[in-house]
């Protein structure tokens, strides 16, 4: 375990001296500031028109959680399917171009806690970036009464997908020296880990709901909807170690090739 | 003491080291010699447990390097042919984690730091870059990296490569100042490096030991290259003509 950390620990502070994150960040912060702007304003139209009209009963049915907090989640999590591959792309793909693999790989120190460390360290700077989204919800609160807990639900829901896609991302670094051919391998399963559902819609029967199960929007839009439901979080949980553990297999199974 | 026991490997179909076997004693300085290509690399890397053999095995002071390998790794120091660097990181920030990698206490970190830095003459280069050094100094701190844990056993791939002649000087003095109880295998195009400071020269070529000598049993009067010279001329005459069989064995394993 004290491998893993000193692992996490040098990574962890890698993120902060390259440009990559901060990239990243910028990127999800400004994209996300913008369609909460774009929210906003749709949102006061609404009201504007609904009071125009003066039905004060559907007036008080207009709710910041469901209307801005909710599409502003949905908007994020299209962002980080689209910018966590270029986060993660690097972690096991430039030590391998490096030869700074030759280092971790004959150092006394498993597999498992090399994966661990870099996980660790991903995952923090990840949450870092969706504890920083959390201004949006901040200014809403100034400025409004919504449902705190509703947006707990959402924001913890974001995490788990984030996580997830960090996983997904250590996985695809893991196989390749190239980051591109890593990044777009990411880009690629998540994508499909997105739409995988689409011919299930209709179809019932086993795989139909197999895939149905395994679509990530299904299990997030439940969190982000204000219902937690563990049967979500256990599903988020369990992506993230099968995609840690394939991980960790080819790590080890780069040692014989 | 490491013991290279019929080690064997091969990638795919290409076999770069046929059934070598070779034995370097605690206290010797073990000068490991080869044209390009002859295999050297990928034995270090096999002592060093980065890669496992196809067949044969390595003992590190009694410890198998596939078995045992988290506590034979312990005991290892590793320069490899590519000083490998994070070249975002300080130089004092990258010896300090590799420190930790390898097991140094917490307490005793700092202190080791300090030591290899003075040792490899890097002590005004401790804030520096790693990136944004030079050759010779990115070679000095991938020898300091290795010794960082003060290990038993160091293996180093052309350490003086890309150092200018008084670098050179100071390298191998402080690798014939390591000596003592350790057990030093280096790999090596310059000759008179290994007449100056090796107790035991091994040549391989075509992945094939030719040569395991004492320095001071070399015929008196030829010059070590010539030695290495006639080795390689002579491959195919001398041990190593079992690999054929050993390699046999190993494909029917792989096709069972």
């Amino acid at each position: 375990m004290r491998n893993a950390l000193v692992i996490a620990g040098k990574e962890l502070q890698g993120y902060f001296v390259q440009p990559v994150a901060y990239v990243v960040l910028t990127v999800f912060l400004l994209l996300g500031g913008w369609f909460f702007f774009a929210l906003l304003r749709q949102f006061d139209e609404m009201v504007q028109l609904v009071q125009m009209m003066g039905q004060a009963q559907q007036l008080q049915q207009m709710n910041l959680n469901s209307r801005v907090i909710e599409p502003l989640l949905h908007d994020l999590s299209i962002v980080l399917v689209i910018v966590m591959p270029a986060l993660t792309m690097r972690v096991f793909a430039e030590e391998k171009r490096s030869g700074t693999y030759e280092l971790l790989l004959t150092a006394p120190v498993r597999t498992g806690e090399i994966v661990a460390g870099k996980f660790i360290a991903s995952a923090c700077f990840t949450l870092i970036m969706i504890g920083l989204a959390w201004i949006f919800p901040i200014i809403l609160m100034v400025f409004g009464n919504p449902e705190v807990g509703v947006m707990f639900a959402g924001y913890l829901g974001l995490a788990l997908l984030a996580t997830t896609f960090v996983a997904v991302g250590l996985f695809t670094s893991s196989l390749t020296q190239n980051q591109i051919i890593a990044a777009i391998s990411s880009f690629g399963l998540l994508i499909l880990l997105f739409v995988i559902s689409w011919p299930a819609e209709a179809g019932g029967g086993a795989v139909w709901s197999l895939l149905k199960y395994l679509s990530l929007p299904e299990h997030f839009s439940t969190l982000v909807r204000g219902v937690v439901d563990t049967s979500d979080i256990v599903f988020f949980l369990s992506m993230i170690l099968v995609a840690l553990f394939l991980t960790q297999r080819s790590v080890e199974s780069a040692r014989w090739r | 003491m490491i013991e290279v026991k019929n080690l064997t490997k091969a990638y795919g179909s290409f076999v770069a080291v046929k059934d070598i076997s070779f034995k370097a004693e605690e206290g010797q300085i073990l000068g490991f010699l080869g044209p390009n290509g002859a295999g050297k690399t990928t034995t270090m890397r096999i002592i060093t447990g980065y890669m496992p053999a196809t067949a044969g095995t390595v003992l590190v002071n009694g410890l198998d390097i596939f078995n045992s390998s988290l506590e034979a790794r312990r005991l290892i120091g590793y320069l490899p042919e590519n000083p490998p660097l994070y070249t975002d990181m300080r130089v004092d920030g990258y010896l300090r984690f590799v420190a930790k990698l390898r097991g140094v206490k917490r307490a005793a970190v700092d202190a080791a730091v300090e030591h290899v830095l003075r040792v490899c003459g890097l002590d005004e280069m401790a804030h520096r870059i790693c990136g944004q050094l030079s050759k010779g100094y990115r070679q000095r701190v991938g020898l300091a990296q290795a010794l960082i844990h003060d290990p038993q056993v160091l293996v180093l791939d052309e350490p003086t490569i890309g150092l200018d002649p008084r670098q050179i000087h100071e390298i191998r003095e402080l690798i014939r100042g390591l000596a003592g109880k350790r057990t030093i295998v280096l790999s090596t195009h310059i000759l008179p490096e290994v007449s100056q400071i090796c107790d035991k020269v091994v040549i391989i070529n075509d992945g094939r030991v030719v040569l395991e000598e004492q320095i001071a049993q070399l015929p008196a009067g030829t010059s070590l290259e010539d030695v290495f010279l006639n080795a390689i001329a002579k491959e195919g005459h001398l041990p190593g003509a079992s690999a054929e069989e050993t390699l046999e064995e190993v494909g029917a394993g792989h096709a069972n």
